[in-house]
């Protein structure tokens, strides 16, 4: 009882009353070894929020994300989730991992489980769910992404943009509040992009925070409120994206744009 | 229906339909062709290994079965000047020793005993290794739990005699458990209740398993000096590899894990076993462990060397375990932790279940090692099946020439059934693991 209250005073201290933020990162810095790779992020994510982080390789879009539910960790600085800050307290971790759904490039779909398997477990381990209940979300979700007849096949079975499609409807089984996705069209097949983007866009319609590191820049300029250049590790230039995109203001997004878009 | 390669344009009209091979590629025939004489090279080696076959097999098939003395209740069948064969194999000596064989010297009114171990093993095996048997997790705590003790029982006899002073320190070493699994539970800030229940459990099954040890059944005692063959051969082998598995997991787990004092012990305990012949180990097992005890404390002699064993089995499969671990790509991992699995969860879901079908061969590879290295029991004096038939290879009443080599082509059959049928098992369980997410 009383360690139940103690964690729950530290939570609402950590609750920033100025803002309905669904990630604060204030001041991050981050280093692998001697490397700096993510220097003075601040970004503040409202509730609704939907993100495109662009950049080119190295610059540290995949580590800034990855951030927010820990699968790296931040040296400096302060990352607030969803009122919840990321400190060592595995607690805390856990709980952030749980509301924070995340969509890998490669997938990262369980091979020794099928489609449906992969999509319950967290439920059923994670939430405690019954099996029949997680099942019946897993069904729901699996119709979303518009796979429902693949359910007890194993991933192995299925196309790159399916995969891609069961991934993001097992982030959604977590109902999170935020998700992440890390590049997800980039390991696609041409032919799959859109299915996956076409399931992303209904995502965003609903109202989902999206973190969205993409270089879709089609993708980005129909859904996104807010797009962000990074470049070494640094937040070079932030805008919505039809001022990002028609009025670039630095060099080096000038640069970038003008690489990608031909 | 051809097309020219050279015209500039070219539109399908029809689609091409799935035509079967040509016929010269099938058949016996083209098998032969293919996969026995198909080059000059690989006509050679056929050729060879039939002239192998030809100058190894036939005699092997004379001597074991053609010219073998079947039955004979002494040495006279199988000697020449009694009027016997002396260029078959003594089979009638196996037979007329195969009780001591399986049993050494186990009190011969109490051998039931060992027969109903060996049905229980048998069980027990099948119910674990049958991969669509009902209720495997009974199985398992079967296998684990209830197994292991009513063995304990029917082969020792059971009686422990433990005393009321035992069971004093019994109830405070209990106490102490549960305050631990409650102390643990209160600094990782989890709930109480499951702590508790987990402490619980283990200090009752402990318990039970005590009560069960003490009880008298009114078996005679049967000293494990007694024991001997195939009993003990079994026995050793058993104990090693269900000690050694998941032994072996832990280790690896700790060998790769990120705190520094856990990560010491298991590189320490992995890198001293395996620097150190199985030989060694027995020998400091049976000789040097007295030493490091308490001076009223015995351990069985069959106990040393069972630990011995066990031990030694599990550094080898750490080392296999840690093989199927690096294995797996990280996104396995942040796939898991992304969706909040805590670690246990991550490992025993996630990562365990794949990297442990990685390393089926190995794993199998060690357990045949295990199987095979349990005749070196015989050094520190206990009877496995090699050392009786060592004892019986001298019997004067069975002296005949083919004595030494009948018995030794039977130990030989016996390894070469179980570790080909462990083989065989883990083959089909990769088949049949890779079955559904073949590509």
């Amino acid at each position: 009882m009383a360690t139940t209250l103690s964690s729950q005073t530290i939570r609402s201290v950590d609750v920033d009353p100025k803002a309905e933020a669904a990630v604060q990162m204030i001041d991050v810095h981050k280093w692998y070894g001697e490397f700096h790779v993510l220097r003075d992020i601040n970004l503040n994510v409202r509730r609704g929020e939907r993100i495109v982080i662009c950049g080119p390789s190295g610059s540290g879009k995949s580590t800034m994300i990855r951030c927010i539910n820990r699968l790296e960790e931040h040296q400096k600085g302060r990352i607030i989730v969803d009122g919840t800050e990321l400190t060592n307290d595995l607690k805390r971790i856990d709980e952030v991992r749980r509301d924070v759904g995340m969509v890998f490039q490669h997938f990262n779909l369980f091979p020794h489980l099928t489609i449906l398997e992969n999509c319950t477990l967290a439920p059923i381990w994670v939430k405690k769910m019954p099996k029949k209940e997680a099942e019946e979300i897993a069904m729901h979700y699996l119709k979303r992404v518009k796979i429902p007849e693949q359910a007890n096949k194993y991933p192995g079975q299925l196309s790159g943009g399916q995969q891609q499609r069961v991934a993001i409807a097992r982030s959604l089984c977590m109902s999170p509040k935020i998700m992440l996705f890390d590049e997800p069209t980039s390991a696609l097949d041409p032919e799959m992009v859109k299915e996956v983007l076409d399931t992303m866009v209904g995502l965003a319609d609903e109202g989902m925070t999206m973190l969205c590191v993409t270089h879709e820049m089609g993708f980005a300029r129909q859904v996104a409120d807010r797009v962000i250049f990074m470049d070494y590790g640094q937040i070079v230039e932030m805008n919505t994206p039809d001022e990002f995109f028609r009025n670039p203001q630095h060099e080096r997004t000038k640069l970038f744009l003008s690489q990608i878009l031909h | 229906m051809s097309t020219a390669v050279d015209i500039p344009r070219f539109v399908r009209a029809k689609q091409v339909e799935a035509l079967p091979p040509p016929n010269l590629a099938r058949g016996p025939i083209a098998w032969v062709r293919e996969n026995l004489f198909s080059g000059p090279f690989n006509t050679i080696l056929t050729l060879v290994v039939f002239y192998l076959l030809y100058v190894a097999v036939p005699p092997l098939v004379r001597f074991l079965f053609i010219d073998a003395v079947w039955t004979g209740t002494d040495r006279a069948a199988c000697r020449a000047d009694t009027g016997g064969s002396e260029t078959g194999a003594c089979w009638a000596f196996i037979w007329d020793k195969i009780n001591y064989f399986i049993y050494g010297s186990y009190t011969v009114s109490e051998r039931w005993r060992v027969d109903i171990f060996f049905a229980l093993l048998a069980i027990g095996v099948a119910w674990l290794l049958w991969l669509r048997a009902p209720r495997r997790d009974l199985g398992a705590v079967y296998f684990f739990w209830i197994f292991p003790v009513v063995s304990y029982v029917l082969l020792t006899g059971g009686n422990a005699d433990l005393g009321l002073r035992f069971w004093i320190g019994f109830a405070i070493f209990g106490a102490l458990v549960i305050a631990l699994f409650a102390f643990f539970a209160a600094l990782l800030k989890t709930a109480m209740r499951p702590a508790l229940i987990m402490g619980g459990g283990i200090v009752a099954v402990i318990g039970i398993t005590l009560a069960v040890v003490d009880v008298d059944f009114g078996l005679a005692h049967v000293p494990t000096s007694l024991w001997g063959g195939i009993l003990v051969t079994l026995l050793v082998a058993t104990v090693g590899i269900v000690v050694s598995l998941p032994f072996g997991i832990l280790l690896a787990l700790g060998r790769r894990s990120k705190l520094p004092i856990v990560r010491m012990a298991s590189v320490i305990f992995i890198e001293f076993v395996r620097g150190v012949p199985l030989i060694t180990v027995l020998i400091m097992a049976n000789t040097m462990l007295p030493l490091f005890l308490p001076g009223d404390m015995t351990v069985d002699r069959l106990l040393r060397p069972l630990i011995g064993t066990a031990l030694f089995a599990s550094a080898y499969m750490a080392e296999v375990v840690r093989g199927g671990l690096q294995a797996m790509p990280k996104g396995q991992y942040e796939g898991a932790m992304s969706l909040g699995l805590n670690y246990p969860q991550m490992m025993t879901l996630i990562i365990l279940p794949q990297a442990l079908r990685i390393v089926i061969p190995g794993i199998v590879n060690t357990f045949i090692g295990l199987f095979k290295d349990t005749s070196l029991v015989a050094i520190v004096g206990i009877f496995d099946l090699v050392k009786t038939i060592e004892a019986s290879r001298i019997d004067p009443n069975w002296a005949a020439p083919t004595i030494g080599i009948t018995g030794y082509a039977f130990a030989a059959l016996f390894y070469f059934i179980f570790c080909f049928g462990m083989s065989r098992y883990s083959l089909g369980v990769e088949r049949r693991l890779a079955a559904g997410q073949k590509r």
